[in-house]
């Protein structure tokens, strides 16, 4: 694999957090660490366990496959391998890639000597996944609440979950993830244009850059949050978008039961009603 | 600002946390799995709230069994509906609608004290269609009521008035035409969860009989992938919401109780409980339009609602919260006279299902109930006195 001629000074020993030297190399352009040997590990079996769910399953059709979570009667206990047994080991198989996958990060992070930042970004979507299918599941009382695992079925599991609660756009912390995650394409989008527009000049004017950045929005809102700025209200949003919607469904079932349009009633009875005319 | 971002960060969090812990439920919950697993087909309960219900919705106990002495009908006067009643079991019937309607008042709330037989009080007119009310709900009505049957408490619950009736919404002043405002949306609507959706879902479904039937009125999803001909709205749409989402909160459940969420219409995709539901529905309209609306004029004018309609029927004046009436409580039972079908002409009357549209006139009936007013109505057939115990 060819290697740029300055990479090959960053890439250096050290660093790991376990295994020490023993996987301390790449493969090609790729590092591979011990929590490479263990991501590794755990995608190829949960993969292959997928796969032999689908084979004991009624079909080959790539949308209709579905590998579900065991009966609520099994509690927290396990189930038998065809009656989600499957979903338990292959839950467990997907906890660990991704983990391994950000612990692969935190490795070439302290290589490169930089900060945790894309690590610790990562592991807010993991925490949303470990979310939907341990803590819940974990706080309801049975495996059996988690989604399943197939292309329609767990848009299945979406729909029927959502409608559990009446209306699920009443959930609050939904209404909260739904704007961050807006927000998040909006600052992505405001942000991208200016970039474009500096670097991008009309035909004989020279590249702008940070001060022409900066005064196009100050000109414009009157304020300018920088360039360091944007890229941590960028990431703010993106992870507040991932953790609001992993909070939005930790609510739904542990800590409400009812429909969550009734949930706003707090609101609805404020004394405040009653200067309003009626 | 190096301090003021983790200060309002730290009150935001704060104020959160205070509206959190004010307002949501808290763990140990109870999960009933309804559906193949992992579909997310479930009812989710809070023991506590459970227990709160089960406390309050408890059937009183029935007084014992009294099938002794002559027809009611011949050693009291103007007995209308009850009259080949015994007089054992009309007098325990007589005395189980005193607990069960008016337990402070006593006889004196519907008989004129020293003159049982006058009809000069208002409650008893009303409470003579009552009766008819109720058999005919047990008798036609099996495919909603099944075993466990009504009596006046499923209703009533020891108040002169049930507690969970409707009347027909009146609109605030508005402008129409181009300059409409209302819409019957965007206020609170009580009647579908305290939600922005329609706050009157009751008046078009559930009482009169809309051109082409109710049933076409709630079906506004399309058949088809592509919108090839389905002239439903959104709005239509948002009726149809408020409806199912009272019907759902009338029972406690949540739409996934009678449907799957993937395709509301279908019928193989629904679990049955959806045909009981539908059932529920007619007979509700049944209820309505053929005794409670035709009592309008007879009921006290305090008693009306704010248009000058009488109470009506929902799903929740019987249910109350709960997906069968005071936990399945099989109450009527105990009442073999207010079950008929030998208290009704017709006992196998056409299912009102089979043209998708409760007609009362396919229900035969010795008196129409809609045909005169209830204190001169002619009375219904009289109970058959061999009725079983």
């Amino acid at each position: 694999m060819a290697m740029l001629s300055f990479e090959r000074k960053y890439r250096v020993r050290g660093g790991t957090l376990l295994g020490g030297d023993l996987f301390d190399f790449w493969v090609g352009p790729f590092y591979v660490g011990f929590f490479g040997v263990i991501g590794g590990f755990f995608t190829l079996l949960g993969t292959a366990l997928i796969i032999w769910g689908a084979a004991i399953g009624p079909t080959w059709n790539i949308w209709q496959i579905n590998i579900a979570p065991p009966d609520l009667s099994y509690g927290l206990g396990f189930a038998p391998l065809a009656h989600g047994g499957l979903w338990q080991i292959i839950t467990i198989c997907a906890v660990g890639s991704f983990s391994s996958w950000a612990l692969r990060e935190v490795e070439i992070s302290r290589k490169l000597g930089i900060g945790l930042h894309v690590p610790a970004a990562f592991s807010v979507a993991i925490f949303a996944y470990v979310t939907l299918e341990v803590i819940r599941p974990l706080l309801m009382g049975a495996w059996g609440v988690g989604f399943p695992y197939g292309i329609m079925s767990h848009l299945d599991w979406v729909s029927n979950t959502g409608y559990n609660y009446i209306n699920f756009e009443y959930n609050p912390m939904h209404m909260v993830a739904v704007t961050l995650f807006f927000t998040t394409t909006f600052a992505l989008a405001l942000h991208g244009s200016l970039v474009l527009a500096a670097i991008n000049p009309a035909k004989g004017e020279v590249v702008k850059f940070t001060e022409h950045e900066d005064t196009f929005f100050r000109d414009f809102i009157g304020y300018s949050i920088g360039t360091l700025g944007i890229h941590r209200l960028g990431l703010f949003l993106a992870l507040g978008a991932g953790f609001a919607s992993a909070a939005c469904i930790l609510i739904s079932g542990p800590f409400w039961t009812q429909g969550w349009p009734s949930w706003w009633g707090w609101w609805l009875h404020l004394p405040i009603w009653q200067f309003g005319g009626h | 600002m190096r301090l003021t971002i983790p200060l309002v960060a730290l009150i935001g969090g704060l104020a959160l946390a205070v509206l959190a812990v004010l307002t949501l439920q808290r763990p140990p919950i109870h999960v009933e799995q309804d559906g193949y697993r992992g579909t997310g087909i479930q009812l989710i309960s809070s023991p506590a709230a459970t227990a709160a219900a089960f406390a309050i919705n408890q059937a009183p106990e029935a007084l014992p069994q009294n099938n002794a002495g002559p027809p009611a009908g011949s050693i009291y006067k103007n007995v209308q509906v009850l009259k080949n009643v015994p007089a054992g079991a009309f007098a325990r019937i007589m005395v189980s609608m005193t607990q069960w309607v008016a337990p402070k008042q006593g006889c004196g709330y519907c008989h004129v004290s020293g003159n049982f037989a006058s009809d000069a009080k208002y409650t008893k007119r009303v409470a003579r269609r009552m009766i008819q009310m109720t058999i005919y709900t047990n008798a036609v009505w099996k495919s909603h009521v099944k075993n466990v049957g009504v009596t006046c408490y499923t209703c009533h619950r020891g108040n002169n008035n049930p507690q969970y009736v409707w009347f027909k919404s009146v609109e605030p002043p508005h402008a129409t035409g181009l300059m409409a405002t209302e819409t019957g949306e965007a206020r609170p609507s009580l009647a579908a969860d305290g939600s922005a959706l329609p706050y009157d879902p009751f008046t078009p479904f559930l009482v009169g009989k809309p051109k082409g039937g109710v049933n076409a009125m709630i079906n506004t999803a399309g058949t088809t992938a592509l919108p090839d001909g389905n002239r439903m709205s959104i709005q239509q749409t948002n009726w149809t919401y408020a409806l199912m989402m009272n019907f759902a909160t009338s029972l406690g459940v949540n739409c996934e109780f009678c449907h799957e969420s993937r395709n509301f219409g279908s019928w193989s995709e629904s679990t049955p409980k959806r045909v009981t539901a539908y059932y529920g529905l007619h007979m509700v309209r049944g209820l309505n339009n053929n005794y409670m609306v035709p009592l309008t004029a007879t009921f006290a004018h305090n008693l009306l609602g704010p248009s000058g309609d009488v109470a009506k029927v929902d799903c929740s004046t019987c249910h109350q919260g709960l997906a069968k009436p005071l936990y399945g409580a099989q109450m009527a039972k105990a009442f073999p006279y207010l079950q008929g079908p030998a208290t009704l002409a017709d006992a196998s009357p056409t299912s009102p299902a089979a043209s998708g549209e409760a007609d009362p006139a396919m229900i035969t009936m010795t008196s129409a109930p809609a045909a005169a007013a209830p204190a001169t109505a002619a009375p219904a057939p009289a109970p058959a006195g061999q009725a079983g115990k």
